[in-house]
Formats: structure tokens, sequence, C-alpha cells
């Protein structure tokens, strides 16, 4: 959109971040090559350019992992809750001081823009640590007896959308607890993780503590399936999570599923329309849309549809996509050209099936993975696109005309992670909530993430919460 | 009969009664404070950078209504204000004027004078400024008599004792009255005191009542109280011109004023009516900076651009 | 190397201790101080002794740094107490010889004092954003109601430091008292002052607002007797006052129905509880209506 007051590119620089050409896997405290010498490169995916040259971990390298973890676990548990406490304060102020060199990595490894990794990812990935640093010495007023025991090794796999923010969630309540951990990083996204072995050596935590992985699904699966894992912990699809719980069953393995979701947004008349509209953009393309929790369908009362939509499409033409680095990039590249491709084939479905497609005049990059913002009206729960989660920048309209209708739809999907209700009315607010099928209610506000509120599906959204009091209980023996 | 396209007419309902207005004001949509906030703030980490910035600069200086409201000003400091207002940088003839100087009704005719052949115009603050606390007579007589002198502009200040007792009849036909005073020459500012308003709701209803009564520009503050214009009351002003224009085809412009300074805020203020108003408003018939200090920030911050060095203050002219 | 020359000692430079009140080292309003020595009886320094007016300013700096800290959120609050613990790391060296001179210990015990001084810090840092979540929480009332209760904190806090524990004591009685956002004036331990008022710069370099903490040195009862009775302070922690002094501040305490943490015995060297977290805490419930979805009653 051409204006009189066209902003100059302002790139964040990348001299900030040092990438080397090749990163091994981290065991015991070293880097080290994968046993099979397996290696994949992870790309740029706004440029397509490599950044560099991973070593790819398979059943082997799991199994060392496992052992060096379980090696480690005894020292580590027995540490006064006092000590652990203190590295993991040491590791969110070395995330604090380090945040700006960690965002322009993720946002390069990652494709989401400066904006979002600067201001949301490494502020929650430090405060994270943080929270739970303070719960390490105090596990005994968390409500889970008066001196709640860990579990062991917690085999953790993690998705590509929050890469350092989904480690921060899953390491910090892990090692607060006493467990010791192997983590394995997305396939697309494994740099942050690497250099977060890296603040470990800073802050002098001891070996074996925390092990990562980087590879594909193939070593998530050994992960999971190994003997000496006592605890799992997954955030991704809903169909490896499925399979995850099939894995484990029968065995003594703790299990958590963070998954996907297909959240309803729902806008009453008397909403605050202004923010309304804030809130439903920020519910759906913050990451590009590749959030669990995105507010992918709006539910709006018929009575404003057209006054609603008329705003949010002006809204949308001032949605800056392009350079993630660009510190005025709203919108920056999908993850990979697989998402792209999923995103496509949704979109160009949701058209086949009779929805009307719309997206603001824009012009998108000649290389990396690309989706503009879009708007889907005229949909109904028949529709694929209301049904399935599509995991990119794309948002579908439905109408409903009274509360009954709105929780009636916004329950009728097999997920159930999050929901948004605007509206000045509390009652209504406490009422609608009340009725809700989903894990986190968000009133008159969107994408709200916070160390000490817990996180967390209901349905097939997975089950266990991440965050807050709540989120020890996943990596205690209570 | 009329000159100007009235904006009152359509809202003939509206304003017919109290009760009606009190209806339609109420009836506007809940402002939520954090969301406000937070999307102005948002908005705030937009980084302005070379070429956008020099135009930005520019911008902002052609806004700057350069106000001096104090009781110890005389002829010769409104004079000196004059001649910073038509030439605010005598080194460099590029720099553009400010859009206006504002002064009190008893100086305009010493600041018409002094902008005599620039292009700056001339506003008056008037109404009691800036308690607004005088009977409506008076009002008019300071509102006429500005206007005699020869100001292209009146800011008047709303009974903000009235708006809050929710007398928004008076309130609005105050406005009405001063608008008829203002005439055919002189373009109105009403002035909600958004700091004494307190909310956001009363903000927005403030905003649509003086759209409804003839503003030409919505204004935030007098810069006399403790919180001025900000981010978020701006933005939420911009909201309401915006959806006034797209409700009855008029538009309206908006004036923050007071507390901003530097020309990083001038900056995040330009990139909030861009991003929300559009850029029909990047223009200062439609928005204006209400500001003294603030014009010796943007002229270093223009010198920097120029010569890559950082300016200082013995650098621009204290006037 | 081998040569030693003849040297004049160096002569070294005395600190002048002063009160620490709104976030400004003031002398003594009254100008007045006393001598403080060490447990041998030898002469340490000069400490301000301060009077009603100082505790009189210490409450108005208190009073008036309420808002900002309490209103700061939990997890702010944790980040400045956490960083306290960082600049006391930094200084450990000085505060060990004044807890020793202070205290007559030996150094490897006065250097443990102030390592659980230091780890108090950070074991109320991890305190600030979680206490609302082990003491406040939902209420299922039998009716249409959200009910939800939440911890405050109370205001401003009258805190009588321990007298013999005139580090580890301090800390352990201060950093409960900030944590959740009460703002606080302390009254050294009067044998053994200089712990304290030094503390009083390291938080004035911790990024913890001006006023939070006021620390004041002289005689207690002194400085006590006007603050128990001071209708704008809101608690008052008798930690270091003896039977008799503590009775009669209690009373007086009841003017304004004070809050009042009594005097007991405390193991200062053990992990502590959230007692002294909760004392200095009110418990705010709110009902808000909740309904059903329309007027049908619908019961989706």
């Amino acid at each position: 959109m051409a204006s009189a007051f066209d902003y100059a590119p302002a790139p964040e620089s990348r001299a900030v971040v040092d990438i080397a050409p090749s990163y091994g896997l981290f065991i015991d405290g070293e880097f080290t090559e994968a046993a099979a010498g397996k290696v994949f490169k992870t790309v740029s995916p706004s440029t397509e350019e490599v950044l560099s040259e991973v070593a790819q971990a398979g059943a082997e390298d799991v199994d060392r992992a496992v052992k060096a973890a379980r090696k480690a676990f005894e020292k580590w548990s027995a540490l006064p809750g006092s000590a652990r406490a203190k590295y993991l304060f040491r590791i969110a102020r070395i995330i604090q001081e380090r945040s700006r060199e960690l965002a322009v990595l993720e946002t390069l490894d990652n494709g989401k823009p400066i904006k979002e990794t600067r201001d949301a990812d490494l502020p929650l990935v430090a405060a994270h640590f943080f929270y739970y640093a303070g719960w390490a010495d105090k596990l005994g007023h968390a409500g889970f007896g008066t001196d709640p025991r860990p579990l062991g090794v917690a085999g953790q796999v993690i998705p590509w959308n929050f890469p350092l923010l989904m480690l921060a969630w899953k390491i910090a309540p892990a090692l607060a607890t006493g467990n010791t951990v192997v983590l394995k990083p997305a396939e697309t996204t494994p740099l942050s993780a690497l250099f977060f072995a890296d603040i470990c050596r800073q802050a002098g935590l001891p070996k074996g503590v925390v092990n990562i992985l980087p590879g594909y699904g193939d070593a998530g699966a050994a992960l999971v399936a190994h003997r000496d894992v006592n605890k799992v912990a997954f955030t991704g699809s809903t169909n490896v999570g499925k399979e995850i719980a099939r894995t484990v069953a029968g065995t003594r393995k703790k299990l958590t599923l963070e998954l996907g979701g297909k959240g309803a947004n729902i806008v009453f008349d008397d909403a605050p329309i202004d923010q309304a509209v804030e809130g439903i953009v920020n519910g759906i393309f913050f990451n590009q849309g590749q959030v669990c929790c995105a507010g992918s369908r709006l539910l709006v009362q018929e009575s404003i549809h057209d006054e609603l939509l008329d705003s949010l499409k002006r809204r949308l033409s001032t949605l800056r996509l392009g350079d993630p680095l660009d510190k005025n990039t709203d919108i920056g590249a999908i993850n990979s050209a697989e998402q792209l491709a999923r995103i496509t084939a949704l979109a160009e479905q949701g058209e086949a099936e009779g929805a009307e497609r719309w997206s603001p005049a824009c012009e998108l990059p000649g290389s990396g993975y690309w989706f503009a913002p879009t708007l889907f009206t005229n949909v109904t729960q028949a529709h694929t696109i209301a049904r399935d989660e599509i995991f990119g920048p794309v948002l579908s309209v439905l109408t409903f005309r009274t509360p009954d209708e709105a929780v009636a739809k916004a329950n009728n999907t097999a997920y159930g992670l999050s929901a948004g209700i605007w509206t000045e009315k509390g009652s209504r607010i406490l009422a609608v909530a009340g009725k809700l099928r989903a894990g986190v209610v968000w009133s008159n506000t969107f994408n709200k993430f916070d160390p000490t509120s817990p996180f967390g599906g209901f349905k097939e959204s997975g089950f266990g919460r991440e965050g807050g009091r709540h989120g020890l209980e996943a990596y205690l023996d209570v | 009969m009329p000159t100007t396209a009235s904006p009152a007419q359509p809202f003939a309902d509206v304003t017919a009664s109290d009760s009606t207005l009190r209806r339609f004001l109420h009836g506007l949509p809940g402002v939520d404070a954090v969301g406000l906030e937070a999307r102005a703030a948002s908005l705030g980490t937009r980084s302005i950078k070379t070429t956008a910035k020099a135009y930005a600069i520019d911008l902002a200086i052609s806004m700057v209504d350069l106000t001096t409201l104090e009781g110890a000003d005389t002829p010769g400091k409104v004079r000196a204000l004059g001649a910073k207002a038509a030439h605010p940088d005598p080194t460099d003839r590029t720099t553009p004027t400010t859009a206006a100087v504002c002064v009190y009704p008893d100086m305009v005719a010493t600041a018409k004078e002094a902008v005599a052949g620039s292009g700056v115009k001339v506003a008056s603050v008037a109404t009691a400024f800036p308690a607004g606390r005088a009977a409506l007579a008076v009002k008019l007589a300071d509102v006429r008599d500005a206007v005699a002198a020869g100001a292209d502009e009146i800011d008047m200040v709303i009974d903000r004792g009235a708006f809050l007792s929710g007398d928004y009849l008076k309130v609005h036909d105050e406005i009405v009255a001063v608008k008829e005073a203002c005439g055919t020459s002189a373009r109105l500012k009403v002035i909600f005191e958004t700091g004494e308003l307190s909310t956001y709701d009363n903000i927005r209803r403030a905003s649509w009542l003086g759209m409804m009564a003839g503003a030409d520009f919505i204004k935030t503050s007098t810069g006399k109280v403790a919180v001025n214009a900000t981010p978020a009351n701006t933005l939420l002003m911009l909201e309401a011109v915006r959806d006034f224009r797209a409700q009855t085809g008029v538009q309206v412009g908006v004036k923050p004023a007071g507390g901003i300074r530097t020309t990083k805020d001038a900056i995040k203020f330009l990139v909030l009516v861009n991003e929300t108003a559009g850029e029909d408003w990047l223009d200062n018939h439609w928005f204006r900076f209400g500001a003294s200090s603030l014009l010796n920030d943007l002229l270093m911050q223009r010198q920097k651009l120029a010569t890559g060095r950082y300016s200082g203050p013995d650098y621009v002219t204290v006037d | 190397m081998s040569e030693k020359s003849e040297k004049i000692e160096r002569l070294s430079v005395f600190k002048t201790y002063k009160l620490y009140v709104g976030g400004k080292f003031p002398r003594s309003e009254s100008g007045r101080v006393y001598e403080v020595t060490d447990s041998k009886g030898n002469w340490l320094a000069n400490a301000p002794q301060s009077s009603r007016k100082d505790a009189r300013d210490a409450v108005v700096a208190a009073r008036k740094a309420f808002g900002g800290w309490s209103g700061a959120t939990a997890y702010n609050r944790g980040q400045v107490l956490y960083r306290v613990a960082e600049m006391l790391e930094g200084r450990r060296e000085q505060f060990v010889r004044e807890v020793a001179d202070a205290e007559g210990l030996s150094k490897s015990k006065a250097a443990a004092v102030v390592d659980a001084a230091i780890d108090r810090w950070v074991w109320y840092a991890g305190w600030t954003d979680k206490i609302a979540q082990v003491v406040g929480g939902a209420n299922p009332v039998a009716g249409p109601f959200f009910n939800l209760s939440s911890p405050e904190p109370t205001g401003v806090v009258a805190v009588l430091a321990p007298r013999e524990s005139s580090f580890l004591g301090l800390v352990s009685v201060v950093a409960p008292v900030i944590a959740t956002g009460n703002t606080a004036v302390v009254i050294a331990s009067e044998e053994a002052p200089l712990p304290a008022l030094s503390l009083g710069e390291v938080l004035a370099t911790s990024d913890v607002p001006g006023g939070v903490v006021n620390v004041l040195s002289g005689r207690t009862a002194e400085i006590a007797t006007p603050l128990a009775a001071h209708q704008d302070v809101n608690a008052i922690d008798l930690a270091g006052a003896d039977e008799a002094l503590a009775k009669e501040l209690e009373i007086a305490a009841a003017d304004n129905l004070k809050r009042v943490l009594r005097p007991q015995p405390v193991d200062y060297f053990g992990t502590p509880g959230t007692d002294r977290l909760t004392a200095f805490l009110e418990t705010k419930t709110v009902w808000h209506p909740t309904g059903s979805l329309g007027a049908s009653g619908s019961s989706y």
C-alpha cells in the first residue's frame, strides 16, 4: 500500500548473532556428532538461505542422551531446591542478557517477525525460567504434598512455532522439580535450542542435566519410546499426540500433550469494537497464525457482521508483510515449504467449498515461504476450514444470533484449547466462559501468555497444563 | 445559506434533546483501556528511519501550533514566536514553517503582524481558557474578540463540569454557539481536556459530541493539567474522526497538545495517524501538534539528518 | 622484592553512615549520632540517632512509594529482589567484615551469615509471583457467582529489625514485607546498625524504588513509639522489641488497628515459611454474577 508516509527499511542487525556453519548434538555437556553421522540443513524460511548444518539424532543418540540424563539425575535431584533455583535464575538472567541475539536467531530460523521474537518470545522465555526458578525450593508449598519427588528423565519433543519458548515451557519446570531432560527441537528450527545448550554452559549447569537432540520425527519417536524415560511431554499436532499416547500405553511414563486447536473468537454486538478488531488480528495473525491456540474461527454476532468485517478488512490492509528482520514487519514467513503447501491446500478447499476468500492487496517476496493474510466469509460449521486446524494466517468467519448459539458453535469441534469472548458485559463473559469447553478463555483480549498462568487443552487439544503452579504437577510424582 | 457543509444536520435527531443525545453517546461502542493502550504502545514500536524520518520530521514541523500561553506573555515574546514560526531554522530556509502560532486573544493582533505573509496561521485559545468557567456570553465575547483581531483558528475548551455532570446538551449547544461566533473565517478546535474527562469512554463520547456540534478539530488538552496528550487518547480520537467521516463524509482534524516534546514522540503520533485515520490526515490541515519545546528538538534532528552530526541546543534559536 | 621499604601505613578513609529515607541518604534531622562499637567495645562508627521526625519523614516516603511498588507486577518485584541478591553478592566481603565486627563472629561464621542473607533475597524473589497462587484462589460459592480471593499488600509496615541478628535477621524480616508490595520503615538493630545502613546503599543501587525501604538507626524505643502510634502506618513487625516494649507498642498500634506481628523466637538460618509474607497481606474477595446465557435459562 503506497502511502505518503512510506516507512523506510529498518532491519535489525544480523551481526548480533554468530551462527556456526555446523552444530552437533548436545549430550552430556558436549557437542557431538550423530552416531550415524547424519546431518541436515536448517534454512531461513524468509529467504531459503541455508543457515547451518546440524547433526541429526537417531535411536542410538537418543539412547546415549537418555543414559547421560539418567546419570545426571541422581545428583541433580539430590541437590537442595535452592541450588537448582540458582541455576535456573542464572539461566533466566543469561537469556535476558542475550535476548537480542536470540531474538534475531529465532527470527532467522523460524521466519517470524523480529517484533514478535523481541517483544513476545524472548521476554516470555526469560520470565518462564525466572518463575520456575522460584518454585524449585518451594515445592512443598505447591499443593502436591510436603516433599514431592521428581519423576526422573523427561523426554520432551517441541514444535517449530515458538522454538525457544516451547523449550522454556518444557525445560524450566522439569529442572525446577529435579528432573533431567532430553529435548528434541523441531527439524526446521533447531538453532535456538543449540544456543540454549551454550547458555547452560555459561550457567555452569551440571553435565547431562539438559541434552538437546536435533532431529526428525524418528528421533522423537525413539525418545518417546525409550524404556528409561519416565516422563514424556509433547507439543505438536494432534495426530502425533495420539501416536505418542499409544506408544506410552501400558508403561509407567507420565504423559502431557499440548496439541492442536480451532479456537473460537466470539464477538458480541456490545463488544469494544476497535479493541476486538485488534484482538481478532492478534488472534489469527500473530506468528502467521502458526499458533495452536489461534483464534482461527471468528464467531461474530450477525447484527454487527458487516460493520465488523469492514473494520477488520481496513485493519488488515495496514498489516506489513515482508522481511522478518525488519522492525516494522507484522507478518513474517511461513515456517516451511511443507507448511505453506498445507495452508495453500486448505485455503483452496475453502474456496472450493464455497466460502468467500479475501486478502488485502499485498506483495509477497520472490523467495521464501509466504502466505498473504486471508479471510473467509460465509463459512459454516460444515466447511473444512471451520473444522481442520490450518495453522496459518487464515481466518474463517461465521455468524451467530444468540449467546447459546455462539457457545454451541464454539464447542462444536474435536479441539478445546482456546477461545475468546468480546463483550462489555461482565456476566456474559463469565456465563459464556463457564460453558466453553476450552482450556484457556480470553476475555476482551487474545493470545496472552504468562509463566504464572496455566495453559493447555480440553478434548483432543491434549491434556496436562504448562505454566503456573499447575505446570509443576506434570513433572512431579503425585 | 450555510457556507460550509454542516455536519450537525445528520444528527439533528440525536441532538434534539438531552435524552436522545445521552442515549446516542452512551450507545457508542465501549473502549477497553488495556487493549487501547496496548495498540498505542505497539504502534509506538514502529521504527522510522532515513527517508521516512526526514519526511516525518518536516511533516511534524509543518504541523506544529507553536504555542505560548503564559500570564507573562508580552508583545515582544509573541513577535519572537511569530518569527520562529515563519523561519524555524534561520540557517536552513528549506525548513517548513509551522502551521500556526497559538496565543491568548489579546495577543492575536500582534501575532498576525508577526507572521504576516508567511502563511503561518494565528490560533487563539478562547472561551475562558483553560478552565472554561465563565458565562456563555463572556466566552462568546472572548471568541468574537479573537476573531475580530484576525484569528484564523479558535481553540475553545468545553465545559468539563457540564460534561461530567451529564449535561451533554449544554456542552453541545455551547460548541454550536462558539462555532457560530467563529463565523466563516475561523476554524474551530474543540479542547476536551482529556485528563479531566478521565475515562476513555468519556473521551470517545466527547469526540462525537464535538464533531456533531461542528468542530473542525478535536483537541486533547490545554497543556495546563497533569495528563495531556498521550498516544492512547490520541489514538482514540483518531478512531473517532475516522469513523465520523465514514458515517457522514465530513473530515475532522485532530490535535494532541501538551507533553509532546521530542521528535521520537512526534513520529509516534504520526504513525498513529498513518495507521489509524490514514494518510488523508497526514497534512497540517487535519493534524496538529500543540507544542512549544517540540519544535527545537525537531530542528535538531533535522540538522542531524542533514549533516550526520548530532546537533546541540546552541544551534537552534531559543525563541 | 626482598627489600622492605619503610612505608607509612596508609590511613584509611572512614565512612559516615547515614540513614536511608526516600531513596536518599540524609543525616538525622536531629543532628544526633551515637557511638557504635564492636563486641569488644572498640569504636566502629558514629551512627545517626533518628528522631520522631525522621520516623515521620520515613513514613511519608514509604507511603509515597506504596502506589508504585504495590502496583508493579509481581514479576517485576521478583526481578528487583533478585537484583538485590546480585548486588549483595558483589559486596559480600564488605558485609562479612561488618557482620563480623557487629556480631563478634569469626570471618567464616560471618560469611555463612552473609551467604544466608543473600540467599534469603533469592528465596523471597521467587515468592513475589507465587504467594497469590498459594494463598488465593477461586471459591465455589453456592450461587451464580464468580468468586475470587486474592492477597493484597496491607500498606506501610514498620519493622523493628531483630537486635541480635543485625544482617541475616534484618533481611529475613524486610524482604518478605516488600516482596508482596508493602513498603517498609525499618529500625535497625540498636547495638549493631551498621550492616543495615550499608544495606540501604545496596538497595539504592538495586532497582528498588526510593521509599520502598527506609532504614533508620537510633534508639529503638524512641523511634518505634511514634511509628506504632502513627495513623498512616498499617502494620508493625515487633521482631526487635523486648517483651515490655512489644506490649506497649501493640497497645499503641491498636489505635488504628495495625496488623501486628509479635516477636517470636526464630532460627534465621532455617528455611522460612510463608508466615512473614501472609502477616502483611489482606485478602480481597471479588464477587461477580455469572448467570445463564439467555432469558430462556438455557442450560446448554
